[in-house]
């Protein structure tokens, strides 16, 4: 009798096993088309953004390459395309801009600590908790109405009717959720060791607050209101409600601060009622408008960017 | 030597004034947000109840939307604002999800971090400029190639515009929804020698299935609210006349309220129509919070079994 298992057959035969076990590498057709499937499915959304910064360009290149100066520098004009610009819808941009900050900002993070920091699961933070969450649902057209009937109306002993402040209180209702959800997450994010060890040594609560916890949060606080910020530097649907100026507006020889209490409009009204008017000189106007806007809130996320990478801690 | 009385180890009043301060402003603060919220409801309820009390029930069902001639035909503007939030769904929701797949399961880290800012710059690029590439090139360019009839202010262009909005608003929200499984699935699927892909289709998708949900629904939500893009890009004038062609023009629920909110002094005066424009508000807030309390609460739910 022969035997059959000699290290060298032994040998022989694992090999063989063993090659025929391993599958040969195949082709993993449907992973592969799955995931270019995706990859085009991302594609797409990037692409689009390309899209529409060439086509705003192109289209509003007669007038960033022939009269750039004056379309920046330009008031709204009814009477001709070629003497229309955006400089009035800039300067109540940014006036907005500034007024939305001064009162979101404060109520928002306040808020924010309040939920995180003094809460302690009442109805009271649970009603705060769950009416953030819905408000930053409301369409912002909603709170052009808020706007119209408060802050325009009801209020106007201190808004003095429709204007930048009016504006600005409504877009600072409408970014108020945004502002208080970021800012939760950036102070739920500071680790708990670091409260203790303050309470440790006998710091107050405010202390504890003022001199650590905000601290270390304001580098996502930040990220998140400059984001919303730029949501608000956006948004036409409300300020129309609230009776921005769609014309030309005489500031009159009234200083800066003057005229946030003066009849306003806003850089994406001005593109809406470019893109109102007829005609291709009106348009090449609104292209050239969008990519004033789109510059600004590019350089706005930019900014957001760079607050996160920057100061961003790892705990 | 030196002995420190009770007194010196106590707090100084002081400090604890200022704590006791602070949880005041603090807990002021978060009223105010309640306050807008009450506002919000005030407001609208009280003019939009005089507009439900006062209007005649013909003029509710008549050709269209004319709310300067008394005629306020709200189905016409319910039928638009659903076939643009349709259109909008087509376009945004393969290309949403598909991105938050592609981002939570396939992509390099380093394309992740690519990724995600330009997602976010996507989100922040205004409604109006959406609009104005809606009438300059979806419109002429793109649809006017496969249909020679389409009028110019067309709702399927708006769709698109708003579609391509909320992108990145469902991205983000699926995105979450699918980082939130939790790796062992991943691995467990792995190790009993399934693909890639099929972990992703039969146990990652499914397992955060109901987030993907909530984020449909915030995504058709706020597509609902969305009023620039079509303002501009099909609801032109303040009437819109009852057509069911998604080619033609018509406006919705929030084009009609920018267009009467474009001339609230002129508009005071006329029958209804100033109220008119707080029921349209009162409408959409109803809706839109309806929707948005539902993905709230499938959102939590998916939070608390993970």
């Amino acid at each position: 009798m022969r035997i059959a298992s000699s290290p060298a057959d032994i040998a022989i035969r694992t090999a063989k096993t063993r090659q025929s076990l391993q599958r040969r590498p195949q082709a993993d057709l449907p992973g592969t088309l799955f995931k270019w499937l995706l990859i085009s499915f991302t594609g797409f959304a990037i692409a689009f953004l390309g899209v529409l910064i060439v086509v705003m360009v192109n289209d509003g290149w007669s007038v960033l390459t022939g009269r750039l100066g004056g379309f920046l520098s330009n008031g709204f004009s009814q009477r001709s395309a070629q003497d229309a610009g955006v400089w009035q819808g800039i300067v109540g941009s940014v006036q907005i801009g500034i007024a939305t900050a001064l009162f979101a900002i404060p109520v928002g993070v306040a808020t924010a600590i309040y939920l995180v920091e003094y809460a302690t699961g009442g109805w009271f933070a649970r009603t705060v908790e769950l009416n953030v969450r819905n408000l930053a649902g409301v369409p912002s057209i909603v709170y052009g109405l808020l706007g119209l009937t408060v802050f325009v109306k009801t209020l106007d002993g201190f808004t003095q009717g429709k204007t930048v402040i009016a504006g600005g209180l409504t877009l600072a209702a409408m970014v108020l959720p945004i502002i208080v959800i970021t800012s939760v997450e950036a102070l739920k994010a500071v680790p708990q060791g670091i409260r203790e060890a303050a309470y440790g040594v006998g710091a107050t609560k405010w202390e504890v607050l003022s001199r650590q916890i905000l601290p270390a949060a304001v580098s996502t606080i930040l990220t998140g209101t400059v984001l919303s910020l730029a949501r608000a530097l956006g948004e036409a649907a409300p300020l129309i409600l609230v009776g921005a100026a769609t014309g030309f507006i005489s500031f009159g020889d009234s200083n800066f601060l003057e005229t946030f209490t003066g009849p306003f409009t806003a850089l994406p009204v001005l593109i809406f009622n470019f893109a109102r008017q007829p005609g291709e000189d009106w348009s090449a106007n609104a292209a050239a408008a969008s990519v004033v806007i789109l510059i600004l809130v590019l350089m706005i996320n930019g900014a957001a960017l760079y607050f996160r990478n920057r100061f961003e801690k790892k705990w | 030597m030196t002995t420190i009385s009770a007194e010196e180890l106590q707090t100084a009043s002081g400090r604890r004034l200022r704590s006791s301060l602070a949880r005041w402003m603090f807990l002021l603060a978060s009223a105010i947000t309640i306050l807008i919220s009450g506002l919000i409801i005030w407001t609208i309820a009280s003019e939009a109840w005089t507009f439900a009390s006062q209007v005649a029930a013909d003029q509710l069902q008549t050709i269209g939307w004319f709310p300067r001639r008394g005629m306020f035909d709200i189905g016409t503007l319910i039928l638009n604002s659903a076939q643009i939030a349709t259109v909008a769904m087509v376009v945004a929701v393969p290309s949403g999800l598909g991105a938050a797949i592609y981002l939570s399961e396939y992509a390099h880290p380093r394309v992740r971090r690519i990724m995600k800012p330009t997602l976010e710059l996507l989100a922040s690029v205004p409604s109006v400029v959406l609009g104005v590439f809606a009438i300059s090139f979806i419109t002429p360019v793109v649809l006017s190639k496969f249909f020679d009839d389409i009028n110019f202010f067309n709702k399927l262009a708006a769709g698109i515009g708003v579609g391509l909005l909320v992108i990145p608003l469902i991205a983000s929200i699926s995105e979450d929804a699918l980082r939130a499984v939790p790796r062992d699935l991943r691995e467990a699927s792995a190790g009993l020698g399934a693909r890639k892909v099929t972990t992703a289709i039969r146990v990652v998708i499914p397992a955060a299935l109901s987030g993907l949900m909530a984020a449909i629904i915030v995504g058709f939500s706020r597509a609902i609210g969305e009023t620039m893009v079509v303002t501009i890009a099909s609801g032109g004038g303040d009437t819109s006349l009852f057509q069911t062609s998604i080619k033609e023009s018509g406006g919705t629920v929030t084009s009609a309220m920018a267009a009467l909110g474009l001339g609230t002094d002129q508009v005071a005066g006329d029958d209804l129509a100033f109220q008119s424009l707080y029921f349209l508000g009162a409408l959409l807030f109803i809706i839109t919070l309806a929707m948005n309390m539902l993905g709230n609460m499938i959102v939590r739910r998916m939070q608390e079994r993970y």
